[in-house]
């Protein structure tokens, strides 16, 4: 329990807080990279996502890739595009892009695959073109799925956004690898009790968007 | 090519002390999760407060994890023991939402019927629960084991010896080979483990061929 009072004091302590290397400036930069890792990843997903489940063809992709992505170890796509693209943000956001994408892949495409076939045909009956199919009842009907998918995503980079910092970005990472080089437990301790916070905080954002996505469907 | 078949002891080694890793954590996680997912599955009020947990406790990244628990149950970062506890509390959080599924899955109608037929409490829950709820036990089972093995390779930045140890030593380096073969084992054993389970899945519930997968 020291340990945790000695972190929290090494969070508080005013001479870590600020600078480019302080709390609060990594903090940011931990959220900026999380942001733009699922942003990118939803771009490249949602579209393929949508034409999947709408289709109903490629359904294998999707089953392929969300088990690809769990057996797949996160540290070894970051060191091996590290490697090959030079220490950085690029190579880190490369291997985050790629662990987001199967949740968010496999969020769309369910999300339009759970809905009732009837439904779908009802709204083709009533003459409404593919297009009108798609963004009128799939998307509207899909979204709950999506935002869970997109969840789990964002849960995933944020934990993994930490291993950042191994291939030399920035991050909140960089408070554990270096506690961790000069065996200085409050400092890492601190680290982890931050990147936690941060998971937790967008869980409860998560957790407030999906309810109000769920109230707006039934009550639309 | 040429550094696998020059490092192939060090790889099996390596492999070993994954596995002696991984298999613990898995085999905990699951025999941990069946009662707590009967308790879900079984009683209402339990059910909402064990699975937010079992979320909470997944949103926590690993690599914090391994650095908070030593704190907490005072064993070494580097231990075997911190990180097969780490591994199980992963485990766990996965596998109580797919035991209180497949728990749930039983039907009511089933557990009163059996009521009824005189099992107790107890062998309901052996003979009647758990041979039906097995292929969707067995589904869970398996992303518990591919995600654990992955999970593993983490651990290797806190020094700990397994496959992930070709990825910080091979990126330290600049071994590119070292680093893919660490991605491929890594995956390869996912694989293999997964295929047993199967097996083993299909051993155990001959029954159940169409619905395993």
């Amino acid at each position: 329990m020291n340990y945790f009072s000695e972190a929290i004091a090494w969070i508080l302590d005013p001479a870590n807080a600020s600078g480019p290397s302080g709390v609060w400036a990594r903090c940011w930069e931990h959220l900026w990279y999380t942001l733009l890792a699922v942003v990118l990843a939803c771009v490249i997903a949602i579209p393929l996502g949508y034409l999947v489940g709408h289709t109903r063809r490629g359904r294998g992709l999707v089953v392929v890739s969300s088990g690809a992505a769990r057996a797949l170890p996160t540290l070894g796509v970051v060191t091996l595009v590290g490697l090959v693209l030079g220490i950085g943000l690029v190579a880190p956001m490369v291997a985050l892009v790629l662990l987001a994408v199967p949740s968010v892949l496999a969020g769309a495409y369910a999300g339009i695959e759970a809905i009732d076939r009837r439904t779908v045909d009802a709204a083709r009956a009533m003459g409404m073109s593919e297009w009108e199919v798609l963004t009128r009842v799939e998307i509207p009907l899909g979204l709950p799925l999506l935002l869970g998918g997109v969840r789990s995503a964002t849960l995933q980079v944020i934990a993994t956004a930490t291993l950042a910092a191994y291939v030399g970005a920035g991050g909140l990472g960089r408070f554990l690898f270096l506690g961790l080089k000069t065996q200085d437990y409050p400092q890492m301790l601190a680290s982890a009790l931050l990147v936690v916070a941060i998971a937790l905080l967008m869980e409860g954002v998560f957790e407030i968007s999906e309810r109000a996505a769920a109230r707006r469907l039934h009550t639309a | 090519m040429g550094w696998v078949l020059a490092n192939l002891e060090l790889i099996g080694s390596r492999t070993v002390s994954h596995l002696l890793l991984a298999l613990p954590a898995i085999a905990l996680s699951f025999v941990l999760a069946l009662p707590l997912g009967w308790f879900a599955a079984t009683r209402r009020w339990s059910r909402a407060t064990l699975l937010t947990a079992a979320g909470l406790l997944y949103a926590i990244p690993s690599l914090p994890l391994f650095v908070v628990l030593p704190t907490i149950f005072g064993f070494g970062v580097r231990d075997a023991l911190n990180v097969i506890v780490a591994l199980t509390l992963y485990g766990l959080a996965l596998m109580v939402r797919s035991a209180a599924d497949a728990l749930d899955s039983v039907g009511r109608p089933v557990r009163l019927s059996s009521t009824a037929l005189g099992y107790s409490t107890f062998s309901r829950f052996w003979q009647v629960e758990l041979p039906l709820a097995g292929p969707v036990l067995l589904a869970g089972l398996r992303v518990v084991a591919v995600s654990t093995i992955s999970l593993v390779t983490v651990s290797s930045l806190l020094g700990v010896d397994n496959l992930g140890l070709l990825f910080v030593d091979g990126f330290q380096r600049g071994i590119l080979a070292e680093v893919l073969t660490g991605i491929i084992a890594t995956v390869l054993l996912a694989v293999a483990v997964d295929g047993l389970l199967v097996l083993l899945g299909r051993l155990l519930m001959p029954w159940a061929k169409a619905a395993g997968r």
